[in-house]
């Protein structure tokens, strides 16, 4: 971990807890971040400057009285511990009499984790990793009217630590990696963006995830399709089945099925903010979300997947459940504090983005189990549609019914068979209707294990990322749009 | 939170370790906030968080590198972390080539400000909450706690903005999704505008208790509140105003800069940075202008130029950060009486906020999202009932020029309440728009 910070062993930061932890509470809890990240990136054959990052505090949280109380503090030292646990104490009894019970967790487990890690970020000197993305970005101009290009690569090197007066300590570690490359084609005023999967491509891992999507050889076609598709009509109107590629079902999923199944949405804790949801408690157990083709799993399991893990920030252990099995929808993503609340038992997902913001219901790896179709099936079972490729807008209602998505490139398919390529594809929906006109499900030779890493919700505000992982879907009776429609 | 007087000793040890001709810029962010959190008029989560951040650039000709670091508020200890930061810059730098792009504020300006902290008492605060709650379905957070930017250079300029700040942002529920969402924020409280506030809030409450309609897809005439309005124009902030979007052809204005859109002729866009809360300094120690005028009379005025993407496409810096967003973005008001809105509007929709828009075609400026909370079908400038969410799709071009019938003449000033890292010093001032149509898709 960082050289620059130094963070203390996770036994001289348990003594410290110990040593500055008050009389009179029922539990407290420490949770450490240390944090240790690198930004590379080249924009239009320059070499941005370098950027890294080193940060370390801790948030403890105080259950006294009945009430809960939370201090963030980037002071580690005993002292600054003691200061920390007196604040949260304050607030914890402080708002006693009007706070949402919340029963301490009683945490007195240990564990560990790390992410799997083939290749040290290091093999790669700096220079190197800076060539690197000269050469990638280089092989991105295929053409005199790409006029904005970028290659970016970064890397995050996380501990987290959890302590708790109970007896408990959890410590893990993560190595994140994030390669990404934009090619945008202009003429007059048009202009078209073709992504390396719009960010999705990123994961759990050393410098070999770049090689799980062919990071290195993938800047020639994202150029070309740029130009394509400034040259390419646009996308057809009306309603039709749609094939969709996992770097666009990744955000179908995120949107229509993560963000609604969050409890604490469910709870009403997000009403001001990220929205609420369509679904209701009574649904578990009997609502039909999605086709019988429709299996989704909260599997914090996959190796490498941006959102593995073994305990999530509260400390539950985490394992792999399925959400909805054969399109019926059984568990919400609810964390043990949620499920204490509403008494619907749900998976370990309480997750934090940092030191500084306490966890929430959080979406972590999300995912469509594979079905039995090739591509080639899938497609040859449409007679008029299109092929739906890459995210580049998303929408939808602070219940998570209306959504509107837009890809950066479609082709259409005719007759069973993929014809031209179209600009500016569109689909809208309501998320159980869309779900229930699941009419294929790829097998493992199309499943992609990918992950979004800007996730935004809560109050405070936290930005976190989340595991995507499926294979090619197809979906019936669609309204497709492009850019006239 | 770090005061002025550590920053700067901060500053001088830096300085004192730079070797050769090494310049370093400096510049931070600390702040104290306490906050809680409520849904149904209850605490769900409360607590405070403690954080400084500096960001070091460590320049030698044109090369440089940089860095983000937390603090974290004991001096020794900070004092070596800084020490590292500066050796691992110095490290890397040998590894990255020259910045062509790379400029330093050869016209340093110290500036400081410290606004007097008026905030309220924790425990009243909170108490004000939850008896202005009553029995009704509240939820949201308060805010509050102090904050500074800063910015320092080797070369011996110093800047320093602080301010005290609270906000409470928070709904209203009758039930499902018929809900009011308000704001109040500022430097001070006061119980009697916080009333109006509730006030306010549960007239609009009253009226979404009549039985919901649903509107067919298709085009209405519509009332934007500011609140509204700002979801539209939120957008564009994000990415259109800068001369590197604009220089790229990523800006969603695209065609208006290319002279094949239009937008009203009374539509005045500025970064009003002399009418905002935000330091009047980037994080480069490049000044802001009391106004950069970024849409006039509906055409493309001046792009917000980032000290890199000056010396990128000969421009002149204008104070901009290196997103090119703007920190306090005004529209101008117009004519209209925003008490007399309704009655203009005469049959329509009045939009009270819209929600997660995104583009559907960037190049046509084209805008998709929800409404949300109170929205309500107007006839004969009266409320007539709340309306079940709708999906509207739409060019900038349409909502801001051709289909604008007018703008409040005094718009409203809103604290930005993101929390994104740390507690946001950006605003917005805007006017609410009437527009003969609007498209509902969905």
């Amino acid at each position: 971990m960082s050289t620059v910070i130094s963070p203390s062993s996770a036994d001289t930061l348990e003594q410290r807890f110990r040593n500055a932890l008050p009389g009179g509470i029922d539990e407290a809890t420490l949770r450490t971040v240390d944090e240790e990240s690198e930004w590379l990136e080249v924009t239009r054959g320059t070499v941005q400057p370098v950027h890294s990052s080193f940060d370390s505090g801790a948030m403890v949280t105080v259950w006294a009285d009945g009430g809960t109380g939370i201090a963030a503090t980037s002071d580690l030292s005993e002292s600054g511990l003691r200061a920390a646990l007196d604040q949260a104490t304050h607030w914890a009894r402080a708002t006693a009499a009007q706070a949402i019970a919340v029963a301490p967790p009683g945490l007195d487990h240990s564990g560990s984790y790390a992410s799997p890690r083939e290749r040290s970020w290091d093999e790669l000197a700096l220079a190197d990793r800076i060539e690197l993305l000269r050469s990638v970005e280089a092989q991105l101009t295929v053409d005199d009217r790409i006029a904005d290009t970028q290659a970016s690569l970064g890397r995050r090197d996380v501990r987290s630590l959890l302590i708790s007066s109970a007896g408990g300590q959890i410590e893990q570690t993560f190595n994140f990696v994030y390669p990404m490359l934009v090619a945008t084609a202009a003429s007059g005023n048009d202009a078209q963006t073709r992504t390396y999967g719009r960010g999705s491509y990123c994961g759990q891992g050393g410098i070999e995830v770049l090689d799980r999507y062919g990071f290195r050889n993938a800047a020639p076609q994202i150029g070309a399709e740029a130009v394509a598709l400034l040259e390419a009509p646009n996308c057809p109107t009306g309603t039709m089945d749609i094939v969709v590629a996992p770097d666009q079902m990744i955000l179908q999923i995120h949107e229509s099925i993560g963000h609604p199944l969050e409890l604490d949405r469910i709870l009403g804790d997000e009403r001001n903010y990220a929205g609420t949801s369509f679904v209701t408690p009574d649904m578990f157990g009997s609502f039909q979300y999605g086709s019988e083709l429709l299996n989704v799993t909260f599997d914090p399991t996959v190796a490498g997947q941006l959102a593995t893990y073994a305990f999530d920030d509260d400390g539950t252990p985490a394992t792999r459940h399925h959400l909805i099995q054969d399109g019926v929808l059984v568990r919400p993503l609810g964390s043990a504090t949620s499920h204490a609340r509403s008494g619907i038992a749900g998976v370990a997902n309480a997750r934090a983005c940092s030191w500084n913001r306490p966890p929430i219901d959080r979406m972590a790896n999300l995912n469509i189990e594979p079905g039995e179709s090739t591509v080639d099936e899938l497609v040859a079972g449409v007679e008029h549609g299109v092929f739906m490729h890459t995210n580049n807008s998303w929408s939808i209602d602070d219940s998570r019914n209306k959504f509107q998505f837009g890809c950066e490139l479609g082709q259409v398919i005719r007759n069973g068979e993929l014809a031209e390529t179209v600009r500016n594809p569109g689909y809208r929906g309501i998320s159980r209707n869309f779900w229930r006109n699941l009419s294929g499900v790829g097998n493992n030779d199309s499943f992609a294990v990918m992950g979004t890493p800007n996730c935004g919700k809560g109050e405070l505000n936290q930005v976190i990322g989340t595991g995507h992982a499926s294979p090619v879907c197809r979906f019936s009776a669609v309204e497709v749009f492009g850019a006239d429609a | 939170m770090i005061d002025q007087q550590y920053f700067d000793e901060l500053v001088t040890l830096a300085t004192s370790r730079l070797t050769g001709d090494e310049v370093v810029l400096i510049s931070a962010h600390t702040e104290t906030t306490d906050f809680a959190r409520f849904n149904n008029a209850r605490v769900r989560q409360a607590g405070s968080v403690d954080q400084t951040t500096i960001e070091l650039d460590l320049i030698e000709g044109q090369r440089h590198t940089e860095a983000t670091l937390q603090l974290s508020g004991d001096a020794a200890s900070d004092n070596a972390r800084v020490e590292r930061t500066l050796e691992r810059l110095r490290e890397q730098r040998h590894a990255v080539p020259d910045d062509p792009y790379l400029i330093i504020n050869t016209e340093p300006t110290s500036t400081h400000h410290v606004g007097e902290d008026q905030l309220p008492d924790r425990q009243a605060a909170l108490a004000a909450i939850t008896e202005g709650a009553g029995d009704k379905d509240l939820v949201g957070i308060y805010t509050a706690g102090g904050m500074a930017s800063a910015f320092a250079n080797s070369l011996g300029q110093r800047n320093w903005f602080e301010t005290s700040t609270f906000n409470f942002d928070w709904t209203f529920y009758l039930r499902a999704d018929k809900a009011v969402k308000n704001s109040y924020a500022g430097f001070e409280w006061d119980d009697a505008a916080f009333d109006r506030k509730l006030t306010d809030a549960d007239a609009k409450l009253q009226a979404l208790a009549r039985d919901p309609i649903d509107l067919a897809p298709g085009e209405y005439a519509a009332y934007l509140t500011p609140a509204a309005l700002e979801e539209v124009v939120g957008l564009l902030t994000w990415s259109s105003f800068g001369a590197r979007a604009q220089h790229t052809s990523q800006s969603a204005l695209l065609r208006l800069l290319g002279g094949q859109g239009e937008l009203d002729p009374s539509i005045r866009m500025t970064e009003d940075t002399a009418n905002g809360v935000a330091p009047n300094f980037q994080e480069q120690g490049f000044m802001r202008p009391d106004q950069v005028v970024m849409i006039d009379q509906g055409q493309a005025g001046d792009a917000l130029v980032s000290p890199r993407s000056a010396v990128e496409f000969d421009l002149s810096p204008n104070g901009a950060a290196g997103d090119e967003s703007p920190q306090s973005f005004a529209i101008d008001g117009g004519d209209l009486d925003a008490d007399a809105a309704l009655g203009e509007l005469g049959t329509g929709l009045y939009v009270g906020n819209l929600w997660y828009t995104n583009f559907s075609d960037r190049p046509a400026c084209r805008v998709t999202g929800m409404t949300r909370f109170a929205t309500f079908w107007v006839e004969g400038g009266e409320i007539v009932a709340p309306v079940n969410v709708m999906r509207f799709d739409d060019t900038v071009y349409n909502m801001l020029g051709s289909h604008l019938r007018g703008l409040t003449s005094e718009p409203e000033f809103v604290f930005d309440n993101s929390t994104y890292g740390q507690r946001s010093s950006a605003s917005v001032r805007l006017p609410g728009a009437l527009l003969d149509s609007m498209r509902f898709t969905l």
